[in-house]
């Protein structure tokens, strides 16, 4: 146990930040802050997010990014509702849900071939995740201004909005469907032998691939894994605003990467937690709810994200360095 | 090569000791250096070499008490660029260069920051560089990148800028582990000029026959401790590895015992510009040798079995039936295990522990309820191998990284035993592995081999080729240009294959 405590402190250390922030997030907003409907607030905002952070964490671990993250969840969310729209036809067309049902499948479709793009480039062909990437946001993102001309694609099924903003009692569906993601996401990343070698290939692809691992075809799962819960985040997205459109979202990119390292991934690679990457998403959140409730200026905020990424890493960094120096004495 | 004993060394080490919390690094070591030496530093791995380099070369401060002189004056306290300044070098193993940057500016960089001009003084850039170029009597170009070059040049380059330092002391580590014979002997002639101008050198190697063609003086360490120190005329082969191991280590050949049927069978495989009409046949118990200098086609024609190299034509039969493995994950299935040349770039995930490295090749075999991992299981097998061959520490949890060079070479023959192969395939298995795990690596594959599994051991290295192998191919240029019997082939038998061309061809 000491053992796992201390291999795993990075962990714990951002846990432990994380309920100190909501300690001093509590104080300093007496009886606005900690309350169910602060909570149930944060729980709607932080699913999508949260969702995508653990996507991008995915490719980190193997050593690359993607860029195209929020772009492939919005041109899958504007295909679905374009598909919806037609088949609803104003509550004129089929059942609510059965053109639900159809919308979701094919927003995941779309998510698929989107991942097998991205993934085909970097696994096949071989090309730096960065770059391809950075081409297909490109591309995606034209796609989806191409088929809305820009404007939003409203007209959904009613009961599809309920998807984003109904809840269970006192808890969002959006947070039900986020921990039910994680579970998943967990147990693939981190207990079956894909998610061994995504964290293998991301140490030494070669090492990897002469161990008779088909490095390929766990790249290329990494890709449509990413795909798949950006595609997850653009049905959250769409529902809660109600209308696809193709730029929501587009800051989640680079907040995406930003949890995940906070979250303990190594930007090169070969280590991080699904886990960590939660409690990071949690941590953005509070601080972005908690200055909110506080009354805070909204740029403000963002320096002290910021701030407080800089420190966590630095942290992090001289920590894992001092490891290293005791390591290398022994 | 004795030199006179008259000189006054050039650095004198007194009572050097240095602990780290709980570790005895270095035990009152007195050591010197004279100027137009080379002296060899042997000593297994962990033995205190990198430690007594680092204190040397003002890296690590010695605990109290030490005494260091340089050039008969007492040094207080050095530092790194203080040791740089009185002429002590140190190459390292990666040589520390500017990859993208070319030839005559990793040369000359040092001394331009040292102006402390604000511009580059480019024609002194071009000056400096081939100065110390030609000083070494060799031919770079000075406008080629250092990414483009290879091993040995890259190694050339630093030298030179060893020079341009203004060099007294230079201290090689291990600096013929990548380099073919050829470029040996290269560079030992390029050790023999600077000594002749006056440097001393450390020099730091595995290779005890290339330390006997070299060193003239060799100085021994064990367990932090110095054990001996003698000129080369005074020590032999087998005192010199007593002395490294603190027991005999017998270099006899260890014969195979139950050789059986043709497992894999060769014919005729050829690919552009690697390998010609190779043909062979590996029988289940057999350790099949193969030598030949670096660049002769073997790690080449391995890998083809391993189904990294596509063989342009050919056949490969595996017990009867004809295989063709296009990728590493194929091979494996076919029951075919391969330990690569680099351990450290292709054999393992340096920051990954033990047990992911040895695991990896198994993983889908772990597997329960739900296609989940059996953590529990694959410790209990990583455990497994980990106490079969002997690793130190048997630490399931700790990196790859942190382990031996032995160790972690046991680690990744621990990974492919873990599938059960049928054919093992090990390329230059102990390459920069101190003596000890040595033999214990050789003795494994034997073992190995013993138990019916069929080996075959690409080696640069004679003395290894000869300790286990039942059979020896020799390739020269691609081509197989000899076949002995292990018990009964000599070295000359095998040099002559390797190096001459044979009147049939």
């Amino acid at each position: 146990m000491i053992q796992h405590i201390k291999k795993n402190r990075a962990q714990y250390f951002l846990f432990l930040f994380l309920i100190i922030l909501i300690a001093v997030m509590s104080a300093l907003a007496p009886g606005k802050f900690l309350t169910v409907r602060n909570f149930k607030n944060m729980g709607f905002q932080m699913a999508e997010f949260g969702i995508l952070a653990i996507g991008m964490s995915v490719v980190i671990m193997t050593g690359g990014i993607n860029l195209s993250l929020v772009n492939s969840a919005m041109l899958a969310a504007i295909v679905g509702s374009f598909v919806m729209r037609a088949l609803y036809n104003g509550g004129e067309g089929m059942a609510d849900i059965p053109v639900i049902i159809i919308g979701i499948v094919v927003v995941m479709a779309v998510s698929v071939v989107c991942g097998l793009i991205n993934g085909y480039f970097v696994a096949a062909v071989g090309v730096v995740p960065l770059l391809v990437t950075l081409g297909t946001q490109t591309m995606f993102n034209g796609a989806s201004l191409n088929i809305t001309k820009g404007s939003a694609i409203s007209g959904l099924p009613k009961l599809f909005t309920r998807i984003g903003a109904g809840s269970l009692g006192d808890i969002p569906y959006t947070m039900l469907i986020y921990v039910a993601v994680i579970l998943v996401a967990y147990f693939l990343i981190e207990r079956t032998p894909w998610g061994v070698s995504v964290y293998m290939v991301g140490g030494n692809e070669k090492a990897t691939r002469f161990s008779g691992i088909n490095t390929k075809a766990t790249l290329m799962k990494v890709y449509i894994f990413s795909a798949v819960m950006a595609g997850i985040a653009g049905i959250l997205m769409t529902s809660r605003y109600n209308s696809a459109r193709a730029d929501y979202g587009s800051s989640y990119t680079m907040q995406a990467v930003a949890a995940t390292v906070l979250g303990g991934t190594s930007i090169n690679g070969g280590s991080g937690h699904v886990l960590g990457t939660v409690v990071a998403v949690a941590i953005l959140q509070v601080i972005s709810s908690g200055f909110n409730i506080i009354g805070i200026n909204r740029n403000i905020t963002d320096i002290v994200t910021g701030l407080i990424l800089v420190g966590v890493l630095s942290i992090n960094y001289f920590t894992s360095r001092d490891r290293v120096k005791k390591a290398a004495k022994a | 090569m004795p030199q006179d004993k008259q000189q006054a060394p050039f650095l004198r080490l007194q009572h050097v000791s240095k602990t780290f919390p709980g570790v005895n690094a270095l035990q009152d070591i007195s050591f010197d250096v004279c100027a137009g030496e080379v002296h060899a530093l042997i000593g297994e791995n962990g033995a205190g070499k990198s430690t007594l380099i680092k204190v040397l070369s003002g890296v690590y401060q010695p605990d109290p008490g030490a005494v260091i002189e340089i050039e008969g004056e007492r040094v207080s306290s050095l530092t790194p660029i203080e040791a740089m300044r009185k002429g002590i070098i140190v190459i390292f193993q990666d040589f520390s260069l500017f990859p993208t940057l070319t030839v005559k500016e990793n040369i000359a960089f040092s001394e331009q920051v040292d102006k402390g001009n604000k511009l580059v003084d480019w024609k002194g850039v071009e000056k400096t560089a081939r100065k110390a170029i030609e000083e070494l009597g060799v031919n770079i170009d000075l406008n080629a990148r250092i990414n483009t070059l290879s091993t040995a040049k890259q190694q050339l380059v630093a030298i030179a800028r060893a020079l341009v330092y203004d060099a007294k002391l230079l201290v090689m580590d291990e600096p013929t582990s990548a380099l073919s014979s050829g470029e040996v002997d290269a560079l030992f002639r390029i050790v023999d000029r600077l000594r002749s101008r006056g440097m001393a050198i450390i020099f730091i190697s595995h290779k005890l026959d290339e330390l006997f063609r070299i060193a003239d003086r060799m100085t021994v360490l064990r367990d932090g401790t110095l054990v001996g120190s003698a000129p080369t005329q005074e020590m032999d082969r087998k005192k010199l590895i007593s002395m490294m191991v603190g027991r005999e280590i017998s270099e006899e050949h260890m014969a195979g015992s139950h050789i059986g049927d043709p497992i894999l069978e060769v014919k005729n495989i050829s690919k552009q510009g690697n390998f010609q009409n190779i043909s062979f046949t590996l029988k289940r118990g057999e350790v099949l040798g193969i030598t030949g200098l670096v660049g002769a086609g073997r790690t080449e024609m391995v890998r083809a079995l391993f189904g990294l190299n596509h063989p342009d034509s050919g056949e490969i039969y595996m017990e009867g039936k004809p295989i063709a493995p296009k990728s590493p994950a194929e091979a494996q299935q076919l029951g075919i295990a391969f330990v690569p040349e680099s351990r450290q770039t292709e054999g393992l995930i340096l920051q990954q522990n033990a047990e992911n490295n040895i695991t990896l090749s198994i993983l889908r075999t772990l597997t329960g309820a739900g296609g989940l991992i059996r953590f529990p299981l694959r410790r209990t097998r990583a455990q497994e191998l980990i106490k079969d061959l002997n690793v130190k520490p048997p630490y399931p949890d700790m990196d790859a990284a942190k382990f031996s060079g032995g160790n972690q070479q046991k680690i990744v023959v621990a990974k492919w035993l873990a599938t059960n192969p049928k054919v093992l395939i090990v390329d230059e298995p102990t390459n920069g592995i101190d003596v000890g795990s040595k033999s214990e690596i050789h003795r494994l594959l034997r073992d190995l081999a013993d138990q019916g599994m069929a080996v075959i051991m690409v080696s640069s290295e004679l003395p290894e080729i000869f300790s286990i192998s039942d059979r020896i191919l020799v390739m020269r240029r691609g081509r197989i240009t000899g076949e002995f019997d292990g018990a009964t082939a000599t070295q000359e038998m095998l040099m002559e294959k390797a190096v001459l061309s044979s009147p049939a061809s």
